[in-house]
Order: structure tokens, then sequence, then C-alpha cells
């Protein structure tokens, strides 16, 4: 028999059969789809709180806004739902609205449905919920401390999971070892911010008890019974629908799935359909991250640089709640943790803490930037130690093509693949020798210039068995056996010949359906064009498994390979009645131009449309065992996905692609800004299915990890109060900072997938953000590399020296507690200090000196409760302020300590005044102040920039008018800027 | 994320937009570009009863030249400024700092007036008519003043304003022939805030520098007479003097440090 | 004096790519809602609210701005164009084309914005240089692509523009 039909597009650049209606504006994304009349509009109300009890939650106000048609708390769950299950065993409940207690700032509260979301807005800032603030924790080291304060007090520890792992002989390792080169690293908080946030359509069918949804998720689907589970219904009662288009994920909608059942009891509550679309501060400040992580890493090196031990100990920061699939960013790359080295001594210790921060989960990379980070910064260290070549160290350890299918230590089987080759042939072609000369000439002129290098394995394609590492091999005998990792597309034949396909999975912008129509055209001998690929998710009709969605790179690996198994099943029908029809041999049967015909006598000869036709039309000329109609439904899994086995050996991924990266950058002494000069990055992908959507992969893979290495940070104060609310503070990459990467192809097909194929979308994630590290590392000379490489860390790095002013001004001190906004300064009043003294307790005198003050009522001793409206600029707010007067000694010193209050935020304070006796007579007073400010919650979030600004805005008007009242003659006209006793006003803790 | 409910205005003249700030006082705002308002107001961090709207006032729509000024009104959108063919022989300085002020979609709507209004301590406009000398048009019903720059910010998103003036216009002295300009801000990306800017300018009677973003309001410095190896000293003292503030973009020695560093450049390219 | 008051529900009539179109809004209301939800023109995207990612960009009166820095009773009278303007009945114009070939979008979220703010460039430019692209797309956040296609695109259609120039001189 002849080959059936010669692969003519897959491989090819063809143009997306997606783009015409994007670039018209006529995409379907899920907040474009006509809502009916009677759909409510939600708006979630959130923590101002990194921790705090919830006391109480007035809603009274609110529900009776004009518009308003329902409003959820907490309490409301209870009947319907159930907190969402956990991935490890341990007493922590997770509901989709806080119940007493909030964990993170941004944590939803309350949800209010109504007529649409401007005055579902409105109503929110009717709803009072009374809060106890606690102390919180945000530092991972800090959280597994015996004295910190603990999120779940049922479980007794932040700690929620500890698991440690051998592989080889790590110990011995490190006996033999030449040298142990050890480093600590911390992997900040960041995410991949698509530009589309969340949108959520729910509609409960009370008749029959039914959920049906609609939102841009992007899978797992293994979340489906997840959200069943809590909305206490079979899975088959959660219809869940995806919408044709979905503006760019990378993991992140992974995290709607809390929303989805949020916003499913929100319908049933309010007896109708309900809308969601979350705004960009709520999708900074709650939706997801990926987890931060502190690893130590330590290898057992020989002298000349070979790694024959490795050890990691992870600590792992999932925020507020252990969110499914957590802790999978920890066991997503188990397999893989010896990179591309084929160290066989691997120790591990991995530790899961919980901090009040969102909760965390899928973001491009998964995993992978976190070990890499470690790994290749260690691998640098190595170098630099022993005083060799980085690349040469690499090189020494890279895994050897002679060994492949490659068994690691820890388990996974790397399918393909020349390393070396790879290394080589990008250096060659990158003219990694022309970089280092520039990088000589840089340095000859004085100027700061690194070359860093990285060499990673991107593993694709999950393993859904992976997780269950994080148990001991007890626990999962008791569950079962966990493993595999299905893929399931189908083709359908209609009786005019025309194809259309659909797949589980649920692309977010990257071209699955221009893919899968290549790969059916070149099976079927059509056109792409004659392809009609659907992509939306409809889970009470597709096929789908817990497998399905859109992540770990399963697409070109898994996904179009079962596209590419069910296009063959339906050729080979095909094949079969052609055979009859023709009345030919099984081996003569030829296919070509959409023909079928005998390879002997090519006239006789039927139409692809014809046999499809029949395959409709006449089941009766069917051969032998073959059912009506022409539909494949493929459902694929590779056999090499097994479970983790009784040593821990786990095969966490299907495909094992190959990433060699270097870079240069430059370093301006000035500004400490990281220019990257230049950046190759080298991909073996296995056979590539469309080369320009995989260079469209890398680009954008390159661009979002940049931004990761350079600017993004989901920054928190010490106290838990978020920082980076708004894009303003959030920065990810625009063209001006993105230099195009040059990217370089080998390709070793995968002998595990049916194509061939392997992800290709995470590997810069992996090993962007440590090449560009090495590279300051190698411009420094130092170790000490955080990422993101700002420039004023960098600026700090290379170091500033300041000398003290000459003329005798005031020396600028470096601020101690930089979360706080802190000050202090002094004025001079010409009153006694027993006056101003008595002054200053007078609630009356401090009522009229407080500006915008409505009340001020005297609690106890000392301790006052003032209504205040505070304005700074346009922004102005009321808030409720708490003020307690502590260590009083009369005429001398007193110290202050309160919070405040408002739909803003909430800020908490400190300060000291000092009275001294001054003029000739004693009959003036200097009055010290000294202040600190710590404020949370949404003005916090997108203000902080101001912040200090505005404090010192608010000291200065308190001032004035306390000098006006108290010695009117003296106040001065235009009074210098001062500060303090703003924790009466702690101000701008503010609301309208 | 969407404004929380106001009356919105849009007066026929200047008379009318004085009445309702008279009116209305501080519960007024005045919508002009709204590059910065509108974020905020979609924010809620702003809640006016009600919003002025002047952007299509053409009676404050003008750049004039009279006498030895530059006259910008209200309206006054950032691009038709940078566009208007004689900027750069009348405010020579703020054709350099113009292209800074946010990105061309921003400056198509926002007028120069209006970052005026909001007075952050590191825009850009401030810190040109702070450094220049300028004066700032106030209106009320009943009188029409002028504030020195100077004057008119006192500090974070804090200014001299009354709560019933508008700011019809500001003014620039325009410069002597010989003056010199130069402009230069650091930030982290394109078209962001400013963690530092600064400004020069070298005329008759000396240097001046003018600092953005280090204190709470643009701050500008005055030199007869700058001798080159005194100017690392006097920017020190400048440094310390402002001390500069702590962010999650920059510290404060930092933004000292730029102080040092750009400052001198400028200096030095005026002084060329 | 125009004055509309929080609960009123405001007629604006307005041009959209060349077409008079009428709808209601408050006077809160968002351009961009008032353009997607009440015009049904949801080709403009949303996805900061507060001006800095541009996938709202619209085209008023010939000018990029952002749709969701204005208010829809400020668009009354005015001329508009968005996104669906831009092909000719289904057939992509020269720089949606482009668009395409040079594999610029991926998710396709950032790019209606994209494309108003590089058509305005155009118009008023036809060869811009390489750091003028840079700039206006500057305006504009795209997480997918990392900009590369984008400024192919652009740039290929400045490269067609000089040869046409250069035809015309001959
Ligand atoms: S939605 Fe308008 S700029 Fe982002
Ligand atoms: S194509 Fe997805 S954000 Fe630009």
């Amino acid at each position: 028999m002849k080959k059936i039909a010669d692969k003519v597009y897959v491989s090819q650049a063809l143009e997306r059969v997606e783009d015409s209606a994007l670039l018209a504006g006529a995409g379907v994304f899920a907040d474009d789809i006509a809502v009916g009349a009677r759909t409510g509009h939600a708006a979630f109300l959130r923590s101002p709180h990194a921790h705090a009890d919830i006391n109480s939650i007035d809603i009274k106000t609110a529900e009776a806004l004009d518009g308003v048609h329902a409003i959820v708390v907490g309490e409301d769950l209870r009947a319907w739902s159930r907190p969402f299950i956990v991935g490890v065993k341990q007493p922590m409940e997770h509901w989709c609205l806080a119940q007493d207690r909030v964990r993170y700032i941004g944590e939803p509260v309350a949800i209010v449905v109504a007529e649409d979301r401007y005055i579902a807005e409105d109503a929110l800032a009717l709803i009072e919920v009374d809060y106890t603030p606690l102390k919180a924790v945000v530092d991972p080291e800090i959280a597994i401390l015996k004295d910190a304060p603990v999120l779940h007090e049922a479980v007794g520890s932040n700690l929620i999971s500890e698991r440690n792992f051998s592989y080889g002989d790590p110990e011995k390792a490190f006996r033999d070892a030449d040298r142990i080169v050890s480093m600590k690293v911390r992997y900040p908080r960041n995410a991949c911010t698509p530009i589309e946030c969340f949108v959520v359509n729910a509609d409960y069918d009370a008749a029959e008890d039914n959920y049906d949804v609609l939102a841009n998720f992007q899978g797992p689907f293994s979340l489906l019974p997840v959200m069943a589970l809590a909305l206490n219904i079979p899975v088959n009662k959660l219809r869940l629908r995806t919408p044709p288009d979905s503006g760019g994920s990378f993991g992140v909608k992974q995290a709607i799935f809390p929303y989805i059942v949020a916003l499913c009891l929100a319908s049933r509550k309010a007896g109708r359909p309900v809308k969601w679309v979350e705004d960009r501060l709520e999708h900074l400040m709650a939706a997801t991250s990926a987890t931060n992580r502190v690893t130590e890493i330590e290898g057992a090196v020989t002298k000349d640089g070979e790694l024959i031990g490795l050890c990691y100990r992870q600590l792992e920061d999932c925020g507020g709640y252990l969110r499914a699939p957590e802790p999978a960013t920890l066991y997503r790359m188990h397999g893989n943790m010896t990179g591309a080295y084929k160290v066989q001594n691997l120790a591990i210790e991995n530790r899961v803490v919980l901090t009040n921060k969102t909760p965390t989960g899928l973001n491009r990379g998964f995993g992978g930037p976190q070990v890499y980070f470690a790994l290749e910064r260690l691998m640098h260290k190595i170098a630099v130690e022993l005083k060799l070549d980085p690349l040469e160290v690499i090189k020494r350890n890279l895994v050897e093509a002679k060994d492949m299918p490659y068994r690691t230590p820890s388990g996974a089987l790397y399918d393909s693949g020349d390393y070396r080759k790879a290394v080589l042939e990008a250096c060659k072609k990158g003219n990694l020798e022309a970089l280092k000369k520039r990088r000589d000439q840089v340095r000859g002129a004085g100027g700061l210039y690194g070359i860093g290098y990285t060499a990673i394995v991107e593993p694709s394609i999950s393993n859904m068995g992976y997780i269950s590492t994080a148990l001991t091999a007890l626990e999962r005998e008791k569950a079962g056996p966990k493993d595999g990792g299905a893929a399931m597309a189908t083709v359908s034949v209609d009786a005019l010949g025309s194809v259309s396909v659909t797949m589980d999975s649920t692309p977010q912008g990257q071209g699955h359906r221009t893919v899968a129509a290549q790969v059916v055209a070149d099976v079927l001998g059509l056109k792409p064009a004659d392809i009609r690929v659907d992509v939306t998710m409809d889970t009470a009709k597709d096929n789908w498994s817990i497998s399905a969605g859109n992540y770990s790179s399963r697409f070109a690996g898994s996904v179009a390979g079962s596209v590419h198994l069910a296009a063959i099943e339906i050729r080979d029908k095909l094949k079969r009645m052609a055979q009859t029809s023709l009345n030919i041999a099984a081996d003569k049967v030829s296919f070509s131009d959409g023909k079928f015909s005998d390879a002997d006598n090519p006239d006789n000869a039927i139409q692809f449309r014809r046999l499809a036709g029949q395959a409709h039309w006449s089941p009766g000329l069917l051969p032998e065992g073959d059912v009506p109609g022409l539909r494949a439904a493929s459902s694929w899994t590779m056999p090499e996905l097994e479970a983790p086995d009784p040593e821990d050996r786990v095969n966490s991924s299907g495909a094992h692609g190959f990433v060699f990266d270097y870079c240069g950058v430059e370093i301006d002494r000035d500004t400490g800004r990281v220019r990257l000069d230049k950046y190759v990055t080298m991909h073996d992908a296995g056979r590539l299915l469309n080369p320009a959507l995989v260079d469209g992969q890398v680009y954008g893979g390159f661009t979002q990890a940049l931004g990761a290495a350079l600017f993004e940070e989901l920054s928190y104060t010490a106290d838990g109060t978020f920082q980076a609310g708004s894009m303003a503070e959030y920065l990810i990459p625009t063209v001006a900072e993105t230099p195009a990467p040059v990217i370089l192809h080998m390709s070793s097909p995968s002998p595990f997938t049916p194509l061939g194929a392997k992800g290709v979308g995470e590997g810069n994630s992996m090993s962007t953000p440590v090449c560009l590290a090495n590279a300051v590392a190698d411009a420094l000379g130092r170790d000490d590399i955080e990422l993101p490489l700002k420039q004023s860390k960098v600026r700090d790095w290379i170091g500033i020296r300041e000398t003290p002013p000459t003329s005798g001004g005031a020396v600028a001190t470096p601020v101690a507690d930089k979360d706080a906004i802190t000050g202090r300064g002094e004025l001079t009043i010409r009153l006694p200090v027993e006056r101003v003294w008595d002054l200053l307790l007078d609630p009356e005198n401090l009522e009229k000196a407080i500006p915008g003050c409505r009340e001020l009522i005297v609690e106890g001793d000392h301790s006052y409760r003032a209504d205040v409206s505070v304005a700074v600029g346009p922004v102005r707010g009321d808030i409720v302020a708490l003020v307690k007067l502590s260590d009083l000694d009369p005429s001398k010193f007193l110290r202050l300590g309160g919070s405040a209050d408002g739909p803003l935020g909430s800020s908490t304070g400190s300060g000291t005044i000092l009275l001294t006796a001054t003029g000739a007579n004693g009959d003036a007073t200097i009055l010290h102040y000294d202040y600190s400010v710590s404020l949370s919650g949404k003005i916090a979030a997108v203000g902080g920039r101001l912040l200090g600004g505005a404090m010192k805005v608010l000291i200065k008007r308190f001032f004035e008018r306390f000098i006006r009242i108290a010695a009117p003659e003296t106040a001065p006209a235009g009074f210098p800027l001062f500060g303090w006793l703003e924790n009466l006003l702690r101000a701008i803790g503010i609301k309208r | 994320m969407k404004p929380a409910p106001f009356t919105y205005c849009r007066p026929d003249n200047v008379e009318q937009v004085l009445d309702l700030l008279r009116q209305h006082g501080g519960d007024s705002r005045i919508l002009a570009g709204g590059q910065t308002l509108m974020a905020m107001l979609n924010m809620r961090l702003v809640e006016p009863k009600i919003l002025v709207d002047i952007s299509m006032m053409e009676a404050l729509r003008f750049i004039r030249v009279a006498d030895n000024y530059l006259e910008i009104g209200a309206a006054v959108i950032q691009a038709d400024l940078l566009a208007w063919t004689d900027l750069e022989q009348y405010a020579p300085l703020m054709a350099k700092a113009l292209p800074w002020v946010g990105h061309a979609q921003t400056r198509n709507k926002g007028t120069v007036c209006g970052s005026i209004a909001h007075s952050d301590p590191s825009s850009e406009m401030p810190l040109c008519l702070a450094l220049l000398g300028g004066e700032i048009v106030l209106r009320s019903k009943t009188n029409r003043r002028m504030v020195k720059a100077a004057d008119f910010q006192i500090g974070t998103l804090t200014t001299a304003r009354q709560e019933d003036e508008l700011i019809e216009a500001i003014r620039i002295p325009v410069p002597a022939d010989v003056s010199k300009f130069a402009f230069q801000e650091v930030a982290i990306r394109h078209g962001d805030f400013a963690l530092v800017a600064v400004a020069a300018s070298h005329s008759p009677d000396g240097i001046r520098l003018g600092v953005g973003g280090v204190a709470d309001r643009p701050e500008v410095r005055h030199w007869e007479h700058l001798p080159e190896d005194e100017i690392d000293t006097a920017l020190n003292d400048l440094a310390h003097e402002l001390g500069g503030y702590d962010d999650i973009h920059a510290s404060a020695g930092y933004r000292r440090e730029l102080v040092r560093t750009i400052g001198k450049r400028v200096i030095l390219e005026v002084m060329a | 004096m125009i004055e509309y008051g929080a609960a009123d529900r405001v007629k604006v009539t307005l041009t959209v790519n060349n077409e008079s179109l009428t709808g209601y809004a408050s006077s809160r209301m968002l351009l961009s809602d008032f353009i997607r939800h009440e015009l049904g023109l949801t080709g403009t995207h949303v996805g900061c609210e507060h001006g800095v990612c541009g996938a709202c960009t619209i085209q008023i009166d010939g000018r990029p701005v952002r749709s969701c820095l204005m208010l829809a009773v400020q668009a009354e009278g005015r001329e508009i164009q968005t996104v669906e303007g831009l092909s000719d009945k289904g057939t992509l114009n020269r720089l949606q084309q482009a668009f395409r070939s040079h594999h610029a979008l991926q998710c396709g979220f950032c790019t209606s914005g994209i494309l108003m703010s590089m058509t305005n460039l155009l118009n008023e430019n036809p060869t811009p240089t390489d750091d003028e692209i840079t700039d206006i797309l500057s305006g504009h956040l795209c997480r997918c692509t990392g900009y590369v296609g984008i400024v192919k695109a652009v740039q290929s259609l400045v490269l067609e523009n000089i040869a046409r120039e250069n035809g015309e001189n001959a």
C-alpha cells in the first residue's frame, strides 16, 4: 500500500483561522456574549485586612438600595455548599466567601447582585463589616516560626505539608565531593496577568437543581469535580461552557473556579442569572499568583565542575488557602528536579506554608521558574567558585543523547534530545564569541556588562498523578493510584463531506483551531480551510475528562495528537468503505487529492465526499462491523505517565523539551537600569506543528519572563498590605522594554507523542528570569541576586555612597521600616510646656485642631474615637479613628497608638511627642514628634507612590490648626511641612 | 471599577463654571482631559457630587503670546500644545518635557492645566512651570488672581487653589533668547511616572534646577553662579534637603542619587 | 448649560464608523461600557479601566484615546472610530492583513486598541521610524505576543509605503 497522504500542512507556518474575526473586532469573548434582561450584575466586597476576624456583617442599608437584587454573605453558603476539598490532609476550610475570618487582602467577603455593575458597586460601600484585625504574616520563613500568627487554627501551624525525598545516594555524594556549593534564593510573587480578566455568567435552574455557567475558565477540568463537590451536587448538574475566544490566560484563569461556585450561589440566592466581570484592581489584588519560594540549594561537585549530588530545601508559600490544585506548583517539576543534568543523587525537602497573601495557582512555567532559579543560579555559582567558565560547567553535566530516553533519579523519563548539540549550535548560530568580545569591550571602557547562561528541561503534558507525590506512599495507596492524562478529540464528517473538529483544550490565544485544522487536513487530504474547528467547551455535551483544559503545554503533544488519531480513524473507515465500494483489496486503496482509488487502476476511484455521504445515507453499504455515520472520538493517554512508585519516583510529565539560553546585559552605573543587549534562546520542542505559532509562544513567554525578571512583583508589606494594585504599580513590559530574542530551533521528535511534538510555551518562563539574573551576577560579581531586577535595587548593589551635606542641612537618613510611612519633625510654639501639654490632652481642642473632625468622643482614659472627613487633593474619605494615648509623662512625653477604618482601607499607626521648654524664660515649647503609619486596602494598593506625601499634607494641616488655636498670634502664614499626631487621622485610611 | 454617581454639568461659558464652583465648592470637580481624574473616579478614590466638564469649552482652549509670557488655557490638550508650531520658540522646555507626559494616547485627551491642577509630585508639567517661574491664573466668581508656581503646589495633590476657583490658564515667561534648557527623567518603563525628573535652565541670571519626584512637590533652586567644581556639592546638599521617599519602585537613597547624577547631567547640558 | 442628574437616562447620539447611532447612558457611564454594552460594538475591549493597558483605545475625531477614561455623555455628537470600522465588508484592510501575516496577535484581546493607534499613526505619517512605532505602541500592553509580530506588521506597511512613495517620485 502506498503512503496514504503526505503531510503537507503540518510544520508549515500557516496564517491563523482565528485572526479574521479577531482583527475585525468580531471575536466573541465572554463579556461580549449578550445576557438577558433579568440578569443581575455582581460585585464583590473584599477584605481590607490581611488577617482579621469578622465579627458581623450588616447588609441592611445596602439591601435597601434601589436596584439591588440580593446580597450574599458567608453565612448563606452553608445551606447550599461545602468548603473546597484540599490537596493535603489538613483540617482547613476554604469557602468561596470568607466565613468568620479573612486571611488575605482582597479575600471575597460578600457579593452584591444588582441591576448593573455601577449600582452593585454603590451597594458595596453600604455594607458594614466589623473586623477585629489580627497580626498577619507574609514572609514564609517567619510564618513557620513557633510564635507566628497561625492562619488556620485547626491546623495549629502554618506549615501544612512536609515531605522528604532521597534518590540515589546523596549523603555519599556530599561526602565524596571536592566541594559543596550552596546558596539560598528567593523567588518573588508575580503573575501572568492576562489583559482580559475573569468573567462568569451563572444561572441556577431551581426546577432541575442545575447550575449553568459560562466562564473563561481554562482548566484543568479536574477542578470541575472540585466545584461540584463544593456546590453539593453531582458533576452533571454543573454545566460549564467556555466562550469561543478568551483574552489570554497563561494558567491564571484556572483560578476562576472559586468564583464560579460563588456566582452559582449568588444566582441561586438572587433567583436570576448573574454576571460578573472581574476588574483589574480585583485581579491584581486577589485573583491568583505564582508561588513565592525560598530555596536552599546545595551542589556536591568535583573540582572540575561535575555535579555529583544535589540537594534542595524548598519552602513554598501558597498564600492564605491551599487552593486546588496546589501544592501542585511544588510537585509539577518533581521528576525533572535535576534539570538538564545527569546527576543521579538527589535529596529534596518540600515544605508548604500558608501566609496572609492571595492564594496561588497556575501561572506559565508552573514550578519551573522557581526550581530553575535555584538550580541555574547554583550552576553559575559553581563556576564562579571553581573559577570555571559557567558554560563549561553546564556542558560537563548535560544528559547525553546516547542515554535517551533517560530516567532521572526522581522518575522522569526524558523522551528525546541532544542537549550538547543544541548548546553548541546555539553558541555558534547566536554568535556567542561576538557577545564575549562585546563584554570585554564594555568592561574595558569601564562599563558593567555580564553574560548569563541557562540550560533547562521544559516539561509538558502533565501526569495527573504527580500531585499525589505530596502524599506519602501509604496515603496514596489508600486513595488509589493516579496517573495518565487523557486527551480527547472528535472528528466528524457530515453527509456533504465537510469536516468538524472538537477537542478538550480550551485555548486562550494559542491558535489551536489553526493547528488542529492542519493536522486533520493532512490526514484526510483536505485543505485546512475545509476543516471547521470549534474550541468552545460544553461539559454537558463534549468529550472531556479531568485532564481536559489548556495547561501544562499539553496541546501540541497530546491534544493535537488525539485529533490526529481521530482523523486517522475516519480515514481508515473511509478506506474500508472505499475498498468495498471499489471492490479491491485493502492494500490497493490509494488516497490522494480528496479521492480514493485503485492503486493499479486510478480510474476506479471515488470521491471523499461521496464516501462520506454513503456513511450517512447508505449504512447498508457499509463494510461489516462499521457503524453508520462518520464520526470518530479519540481518547489518548501516554502509557509512560505512570503513578508515583512506592519510592516516590514519578514521571511527572509526558514530554520533555530542552531550552538553552544565553544573554548579555549592560547595566547603567548611574541609574542601575539593566539593559538586555542580546538574548539567544534555543529550543528543542520535538516536531513543530506550526513554526510561526511556536515562535509566537517563545516571544510571548520570553516577554512575560522578562517582566518577571525586571519589574513584576506582587509586593506586600510585612503586615500584609498589598502594594501592587494597579497597572501603574504592577509593571508589565511594553514594547519599549522588550528587545526581540534570537530564536533557534532543533528538532528531536518525541517518541511518546502521536505527532512527535512537545510543549514549547513555558520554556522561557523557566529559563529567562534566571538567565538574566546570572548575567547580572556576572556583571556585578555578586551572588545575592534577587528578582525583580528593579533599577533602584540594582543601583544599590552597585553601591551608593552618600556624603553628608556641607551646609549643616538635614541629613537624609534611611528609613528603618520601609513598609510604614514614617516621619519626624519639630516645631516651636510660643507657649509654656504645661500649656501645650494641656492643649494636647484637651479633647475639645483636639476636635477643633483635627481638620475635618466632625466628632471626637472620649471613650476612656486618654482614648478617643473620632469621626473625621479627610481630604487630600481630590481624594476624600470618611474615617473612624480610634486613638489611645499612653506612657504619659506630664509636660514631657506621650505615646500615641491607634487605628482607622474607612471604605478605602484601614490603617494603624503610632507616634511619640516630646516637649522641651525653650525661650528666655521657658515661655516657649519645642515639640518633637515622630510617626509611623501603615495603611492597607485599596488606597495602599493603588496609591502607594503618593501616600507619604499625602500624610505630610494632613499632618501639616493639623499643626497649622493646632498652633492657630493654641497660640493664634504666633501662627505663621505659610507653615512649613510637619508631621505627627496623624494617628488621630492616620488618615488616608479614608473614604469619600 | 465604576464611578460613584454624580451630576454631570457641561457649562456653556466660564461664568457658568464659576457659578457652579461657588455653589458646590469641594463637592465639585473640574473635568478637563480626565486622564487622571477619570481613573480616580473609576477607582472611587474620588467621588464628587458634581462633575463640571470644561473639556469642550472653546473659550478655554487658547494658546496665546502676550507681552512676555505665553498663556495656555485650561482646555488646551497636551498633544495640541506639543503640535503647536511655535512651541520650541516660546517654551522650549515644554517642548522637551511634553513627550514624557504619559503616552500619546493620553496626551490626546489630557490637558496641560489638568496636570498642574492634579499636582502629582513627579509629574512633568508642574516641574516645568515651577522651573520657568510660571504663574497660575485662578478665577472665582468674585476674584481673579495670579499665583506663582512656587506658591501654588503645596504638597502631594495639594494646591493653593480655593474650592471656588478655576484654573483658567497658566502663564509661562517667554525666555530670553540666550537661555538654554534641558530635561531628563528616569522612569521604570517608557511612559511611567518619573522616579526622578529634572529640568535645568541657563539664562543671563544664572542656573536653575528643578527636581520632581523626590520631595512632595517639584523643587527649584537657583544659582547666580555655579562653578563646575561646585556642582557636586550643591547637588548633594540639595539631594539631602529634598530627602526623597521609599516606595515599591525605588528607595529614597536612589532618588537622592539620581538628583546628583541626572541633576548634574542637565546642568552640564545647559552650561555647555 | 447641559446638566444630567445622577439618575437621568441620557440619550446620546454619535457617529460611529460613519454611521449615526443612538443609545442611552447614565451620567456616570463610561464610554467603553456604552460602546460595548449599549451600542453592542464589543470589538472594543476593556482591560484595566484606568488608562494603562490601551485595550479600549478608539479614535475620537481622528485621535486615538482611551474610551475607559471618558464618559458616554461626553461623546454626544462626536465622530468615533472603532475596530469594527476597519474592514471593508468583511475584507481585512492592509493593516489588519499585515497583522495576520506577521502573527501579530494571539488572544486578540489587546489587538483592537493597537489597531486603532496604529491606524492613526500610519494615517498621520505613512512612514514612521522604528522609534516612532515603539513610542506609540508603548501606550498598549500585550501579554501574549511580545510585540515582535506587531512591530513587524507595521514595519511591513512602512516598507510598502516607502516603496510606493519612491515609485511615485520615480
Ligand atoms: S481599559 Fe482603557 S486603558 Fe485599559
Ligand atoms: S494578543 Fe493577547 S494580549 Fe495581545
